[in-house]
């Protein structure tokens, strides 16, 4: 397969197509807007908690294939996760994305490892990660704008 | 009268192949493709003759100007100081002295905002930019308005891209002190009527400053026939090396401009008690500047002044337009700027495939594009895209350059479905 098949795959064209959990959560406990300022990619999102669980999370915005589908795998993947699990399933994703670390970074990320062959195009890692940047600036409560710059 | 012996410029073909081969990077491949280099835009690549200036400069006579006595500092003196007087030929200023080194467009801009703009305007003046602007003409005068308290006023754009000039008329009133407005769109190609705006602002004695950056590359620039104020460009979008540009000024204001920033050069004497201020243009070049940088877009306006610009000229609208018609006919490609007048510059958008996704598999076939916003995000938010893919053209690109192009673009719908 080549790099370029790598990276549009099949579930990753289908996320773009028709992301999930693409919708505003009225009254989210937890909210957060995510802006990559080299492309103008913008996304926000929703998350409501219950006892440490995120019970309900969802996004919006515009970006490239890349940044909404990893959004929309993202929102799938976080449902019934706990916040302790959602935190290093963050950094495994990042670890992932980035290609630092061992090899098998994207072992440990289940679905979300059809996201690997981003590592392949360095522009566009951060097209990856802007919505996992927004994710943990929402559950951190911080309001600011989170940025993949940071 | 022309000479007998002289073959009309329209007779000669354009030798695209011979101009091709003094670009050594164009020979490339990128990703096992030939590299297909559509981001001239963003900043043009250099013929072999500038980058032999350079090495030749460290190689030879590096040294610093304007305080040596020494053999090698006269040398590197005369060098760079025959370079600006070459940049004074290519752009008809009167004077050497209105030739001031910076380092690029945005430099020249904050350079004028910062003196100009600190030293006469007050809280209530209002400058006029357009809505086409990049950034680098938005934010300096931005932030001088937050400094004086004045006011930024903006020409409105028309759906292809045009500037409204009507509007600009209305802006125009007792309180306007300042127009800095682009000459070229990097976003849309627009080339500006700016001789009509100079026209209208001078009738109110409102000085005018025009951004150059991407009107250099393409267009014979006369500043005295445009009747700027000031104009500012890039060395390295016109074939020369990054870290370099100019602003050109008339003289009678850059004389009574305060100097923007201290240092050494810039002076004439120094006490703890009073600093007299060094004569035009040094009075705006604090510090060591990019010697080899200037000597080297002196190198560049050689190789462009030993081009045919008629032909130059011919070529570029004939790719123009040979890219307009190839990519229109692409199913859901729609083109963002299509104004009448239009150099060097195609953005183009689908509904449902963002910019970043196409620029990716283009490059997998070779193809060079920026793909964002193009630091105009004004323009962005006025044509409602998030970004755009932008092919920008130089006279050494080619109709088959733009035929891989289009063939890219199709990969990218098979990859969209």
């Amino acid at each position: 397969m080549s790099d370029l098949d790598d990276l549009y795959q099949e579930v990753i064209l289908d996320h773009n197509k028709s992301p999930r959990n693409f919708r505003v959560i009225e009254h989210a406990d937890h909210k957060a807007e995510g802006y990559n300022p080299l492309c103008g990619d913008h996304v926000t999102v929703y998350v409501d908690l219950e006892n440490g669980v995120i019970k309900d999370i969802s996004f919006q915005g515009s970006g490239c294939a890349i940044s909404k589908a990893s959004a929309s795998l993202m929102t799938a993947e976080l449902k019934g996760k706990t916040e302790a699990q959602a935190e290093i399933l963050f950094e495994n994703v990042h670890r992932m994305l980035t290609g630092e670390g061992d090899d098998d970074a994207s072992a440990n990320v289940g679905k979300l490892a059809i996201l690997s062959g981003v590592c392949k195009f360095p522009a566009r890692v951060k097209c990856a990660s802007l919505a996992w940047h927004t994710v943990h600036s929402a559950l951190k409560g911080r309001s600011e704008v989170a940025s993949t710059e940071s | 009268m022309k000479a007998a012996t002289e073959i009309p410029s329209q007779v000669r073909a354009f030798d695209v192949a011979a101009i091709r081969r003094e670009f050594p990077i164009l020979a490339q491949s990128v990703h096992g493709k030939a590299l297909v280099y559509l981001d001239n835009g963003a900043t043009s690549q250099k013929p072999q003759s500038v980058i032999a200036a350079i090495e030749h400069y460290y190689a030879k006579e590096n040294s610093n100007i304007h305080r040596g006595v020494h053999s090698l500092s006269e040398q590197a003196t005369a060098a760079y100081e025959k370079a600006r007087g070459k940049v004074r030929a290519f752009v008809n200023a009167r004077s050497d002295k209105e030739i001031i080194y910076v380092r690029g467009t945005t430099e020249a801009i904050n350079l004028v905002a910062q003196s100009y703009g600190r030293g006469f305007l007050k809280a209530g003046d209002e400058i006029i930019v357009s809505a086409m602007e990049h950034h680098s003409n938005i934010v300096p005068w931005q932030m001088l308005c937050e400094q004086v308290g004045a006011r930024l006023r903006v020409i409105p754009i028309s759906h292809d891209g045009e500037l409204v000039v009507e509007e600009f008329r209305r802006l125009l009133n007792n309180r306007t002190r300042f127009v800095s407005i682009t000459h070229v769109s990097n976003a849309l190609g627009t080339v500006v009527p700016v001789k009509e705006v100079i026209a209208a602002a001078h009738d109110r004695g409102v000085p005018v400053m025009l951004d150059g950056a991407q009107a250099v590359p393409h267009l014979k620039i006369d500043v005295q026939d445009l009747g700027c104020d000031f104009y500012a460009f890039s060395g390295h979008k016109m074939f020369g090396p990054t870290g370099v540009g100019i602003l050109y000024g008339r003289a009678e204001l850059l004389e009574k401009m305060p100097p923007w920033q201290g240092g050494g050069d810039m002076i004439s004497l120094v006490t703890f008690e009073k600093t007299h201020y060094n004569v035009l243009p040094y009075k705006f070049e604090a510090g060591t500047p990019h010697i080899a940088g200037g000597i080297a877009l002196g190198v560049a306006i050689d190789y462009l002044n030993g081009l045919d610009w008629p032909q130059v000229m011919a070529h570029e609208h004939e790719l123009l337009e040979y890219a307009t018609e190839t990519l229109l006919e692409i199913p859901g490609l729609k083109i963002i700027g299509t104004a009448k007048e239009k150099a060097g510059v195609l953005s183009f958008v689908f509904d449902h495939i963002h910019a970043h996704d196409v620029g990716t598999i283009l490059d997998q076939e070779g193809v060079a594009v920026r793909a964002g916003h193009h630091c105009a995000m004004p323009v962005m938010q006025r044509f409602g895209v998030p970004a755009t893919t932008r092919a920008s053209f130089a006279f050494y690109n080619t109709k088959e350059e733009i035929d891989v192009l289009a063939r890219a673009v199709k990969r990218v719908l098979k990859v969209f479905g």
